[in-house]
């Protein structure tokens, strides 16, 4: 007797489609409970964590904004390799308004956020028009460049950066301040992206043509996806700059470029969801492997290797499946 | 007597050393229905292509309403009233049939169409498809366009040119691959969007299906028009059948 | 002074030119990105140095092999991993650059960090050319890329393989149809690019020491250069390297060395907003990639 593996949705999932939705608490919970989990739970473990611990909550919701910004991106057709770009020139933007301009935090981390995304959109405009390596390449290595010309030319503070800005109101201010931030960015950009201003974007990403030969000017679009993601990326980089009243050469580093990809694509890319979940996975993992050192970046190097090649839908994916489907094996019908 | 619609003046186009259209000039006059005939790879396409302006010309004009648009990008090309199906047709496979029709409504071009920004697309692509042919009680709209056939991927094409609410429509091979059947079943949309006003512009291989319904053709070999005129006077012409002759014949079905 | 500029500015581009080659080639004919360059580079000096110090082989044995198991890394490379996700950007961007960061990083963890490891210079002797003190190696390296673009453009021009390369660097589709298998020339061309790498590595290592940081280095440089000439087009690749190389070098004489890296940035921008398929670049914008 031979037999295959079925997949069929629940039944709750059919019955909760649409307006149905509403016909019964159960059906309500199927939906919301997947969304208000994440959230609670986001929302409850600045309260319950130790002040270390709390410390990782803060750099994975930083990193998951990252992987968002990334996701965003790649949605639309644009691999960046180089987060660290946004992130870095966020940082470098509220750390100047701050320290030479003596703008409030609670001023410059918006400001930055949107100066961040909009140079680093100028920045990136020339190579929207061209193959998508293109983009990947320039996003690696503008950063890296940007290192050693502040290096080289010690400006804004050069080697030792500029110190001394101004915190925020209070640590558990800052700790709340990024996780509302990233689900009000998961949240948001979902629907975005579900929209049919999403659908745009990602049929830019599949058969640009097709959507040119509709009238869409699809470098337009591109920049705004590009705009949007840069500046959230950058409104991460600007927070950082005030937890720890620093920033210097460091904000451009490679780490910042490749664990929110690492993230995005173990957690599932695609699904910005996916995105967070990588990042809840991998900054904790990466603390309790501090240990190792270095070692650290060899293994996202192969984890991101194995995940790419071998399991390209990631966990998230994985997870919405079982939840949405059973599986069951059946008779093979002659 | 009314300015033609468009005109193209002496067009060219070469590849490095391939000159895929060499000095191609013709008048389209507004509520004309023009084929464009002639052996694979003749320029038909590339003719299209540089008309829509997905590749620059070499050389040459083109005017639409007596305006030139040979320098503008493609996108501004379809706002100002011009679309195109693409002989191959590629769809978004994933998405269901109806989904497939959110871009073109996205565009600027259908805003009148689908009601501002507040408007439904997703209603407005069930009607625009069920005028192309996708029955709406068989929930054909709802199907990934993967699964689809032929001809009704072909219909979606067409679907998503109509979306633009064109005044000048061209259709690359829209009757390649389909049954008699099939086509029979088209034609009547296409009358309708002449009836509507639209100028239309087919590239066949169909000769029998497109004279019924063609007012004038024009045949292009290696890349020049070879001949511009009625269906019947056109396929007299001996440079017409000079170059039909050898090459396969078309049989209609 | 100036004629100093100018020969050390010729050593750069040349320099620049054997960096660049190797992964303009790949990515030329197979349309693969070797994100992984940096660490072939490095991974050849390290293999040279293991080699000659820790198995005590002759230097000529040591660098031979060492260059020939990296060519072989990058087929091995192609055919466990690219081969899989050949075609999809994302997929191959992300691999390729795990690998090299895996790699390069691994060096790093062990502590292959430091002086002492370099490789020795061919021949330890010192010139003088038109009043500036010009080292050997300095001389060889300028000699040597000379002779491997060559060596190159004879290869691509009078060998079957390397028309084949010419072939499908030109016009894939109609290549294929001459039956050449695009998994095995894809593979060729990974590994060649890897093995250029190496070659570049031996002759440019000894100016220097070995250093995990040497490979992003390589990697930055293989792409400004790259982006600048144009990707695929070797003809472009030369031009840049030659512009930048001397862009660099009159920098650091006239300006100040610190500024090499902010030209070389400004060099890249510039090229991105005039021409952003590079100076020889043949990558269609958008509407012509019909």
């Amino acid at each position: 007797m031979k037999t295959r593996k079925e997949r069929i949705d629940r039944g709750i999932k059919a019955r909760a489609q649409d307006i149905f939705a509403l016909c019964s608490w159960r059906e309500m919970l199927y939906l919301a409970g997947p969304r208000l989990l994440p959230v609670v739970i986001c929302l409850l473990l600045p309260l319950i964590l130790g002040v270390y611990w709390q410390k990782v909550l803060m750099s994975v919701a930083v990193f998951a904004i990252l992987a968002i910004s990334w996701d965003i991106l790649a949605q639309s057709g644009m691999i960046s390799l180089g987060q660290a770009l946004f992130f870095g020139t966020g940082a470098y933007c509220s750390g100047i308004m701050n320290h030479y301009w003596g703008l409030s935090p609670l001023l410059t981390l918006p400001l930055a956020a949107i100066c961040g995304g909009l140079i680093s959109t100028l920045l990136l405009l020339p190579v929207l028009r061209l193959r998508g390596v293109y983009f990947s390449m320039v996003t690696l290595i503008i950063p890296l460049m940007l290192v050693r010309v502040i290096e080289a030319t010690k400006i804004f503070g050069g080697t030792e950066g500029l110190s001394g800005m101004d915190p925020l109101p209070s640590a558990g201010f800052e700790l709340y301040l990024i996780v509302i931030v990233l689900l009000a960015v998961l949240f948001g950009f979902r629907r975005l992206m579900d929209s049919d201003y999403g659908l745009v974007l990602k049929g830019i990403s599949d058969n640009d043509r097709s959507v040119i030969n509709a009238g869409i000017n699809i470098y337009w679009f591109k920049a705004q996806a590009l705009f949007m993601a840069a500046s959230i990326a950058a409104f991460a980089g600007a927070f950082m700059t005030h937890v720890y009243m620093f920033v210097g050469m460091p904000v451009f580093a490679l780490d910042y470029s490749i664990l929110p990809i690492a993230a995005a694509v173990v957690g599932g890319p695609g699904t910005l969801a996916g995105a967070v979940v990588g990042a809840f996975i991998l900054v904790p993992l990466s603390e309790v492997l501090r240990g190792i050192g270095g070692l650290r970046i060899v293994f996202y190097g192969i984890f991101l290797v194995v995940c790419i090649v071998a399991l390209p839908e990631g966990i998230f994916h994985y997870m919405q499946r079982k939840y949405h489907q059973i599986e069951r094996w059946v008779e093979v019908e002659k | 007597m009314s300015a033609p619609l468009l005109e193209t003046i002496r067009l060219s186009k070469s590849f490095g050393g391939v000159q895929a259209l060499n000095d191609v000039s013709f008048t389209l006059k507004q509520g004309e229905l023009l084929g464009v005939i002639g052996p694979n790879g003749s320029g038909k396409t590339t003719l299209v292509n540089l008309i829509t302006r997905f590749v620059k010309p070499t050389s040459g004009k083109v005017l639409y309403r007596r305006n030139p648009i040979h320098h503008l990008p493609p996108h501004k090309i379809v706002r100002l009233g011009i679309a195109r199906t693409f002989q191959m047709v590629r769809p978004f496979y994933q998405l269901p049939a109806f989904k497939n029709m959110i871009i073109p409504l996205y565009s600027p071009r259908a805003k009148a169409l689908v009601g501002g920004r507040y408007g439904d697309r997703d209603a407005m692509a069930l009607d625009l498809l069920e005028e192309v042919g996708f029955e709406r009680d068989s929930f054909v709209a709802y199907k990934p366009a993967g699964v689809l056939p032929q001809g009704y991927l072909k219909r979606l094409e067409l679907a998503k040119a109509i979306a633009l609410q064109p005044d000048l429509v061209i259709l690359d091979e829209l009757f390649s691959g389909l049954s008699l059947a099939e086509v029979s079943s088209i034609v009547p949309i296409i009358e309708k969007m002449r009836i509507q006003g639209k100028t239309i512009i087919m590239i066949e291989h169909r000769l029998r299906e497109l004279f019924r319904i063609a007012d004038r053709v024009i045949v292009m070999n290696y890349g020049s028009k070879i001949s511009d005129g009625p269906p019947n006077t056109v396929m007299e012409d001996e440079a017409v059948k000079c170059a039909y002759l050898g090459s396969e014949t078309d049989s209609g079905d | 002074m100036l004629t100093g500029t100018i020969i050390y500015a010729i050593i750069n581009s040349a320099i620049l030119a054997l960096i660049a080659i190797g992964f303009n080639l790949t990515f030329g004919i197979s349309g693969v990105a070797n994100f992984a360059y940096g660490a072939f580079y490095v991974m050849a000096a390290y293999g040279a140095w293991m080699l000659i110090h820790m198995a005590h082989l002759p230097y000529p044995l040591a660098v031979l092999i060492s260059i020939s198991v990296t060519t072989l890394s990058g087929a091995l490379m192609y055919r466990l991993v690219i081969v899989r996700i050949k075609g999809q950007t994302l997929s191959e961007v992300i691999a390729t650059f795990g690998i090299g960061l895996a790699v390069l990083e691994l060096f790093r963890y062990f502590g292959f960090v430091g002086f002492e490891y370099t490789l020795p210079v061919f021949y330890d002797k010192s010139f003088i050319i038109a009043g500036a003190y010009v080292d050997a190696q300095r001389l060889l390296i300028v000699a040597f890329a000379v002779a491997l673009i060559i060596a190159l453009w004879l290869f691509t021009h009078y060998t079957h393989l390397g028309l084949a390369f010419r072939g499908i660097a030109q016009d894939e589709r109609t290549a294929l149809t001459f039956g050449m298998d695009p998994d095995r020339i894809a593979s060729l061309a990974v590994s060649f690019g890897a093995g250029l790498a190496a070659i570049a590595a031996t002759v440019i290592i000894p100016l220097g020491s070995i250093s995990p940081e040497e490979g992003y280095d390589v990697l930055i440089k293989a792409l400004a250069v790259c982006i600048i000439g144009g990707l695929g087009s070797s003809g472009g690749v030369i031009i840049a390297s030659v512009v930048v190389g001397f862009a660099e070098r009159f920098t650091d004489s006239y300006i100040g060395s610190h500024w090499t890296m902010i030209v070389s940035l400004a060099a890249l921008l510039m090229v991105l907003v005039i021409k952003p398929s590079g100076i020889f670049g043949k990558q269609k914008e958008l509407e012509e990639r019909i």
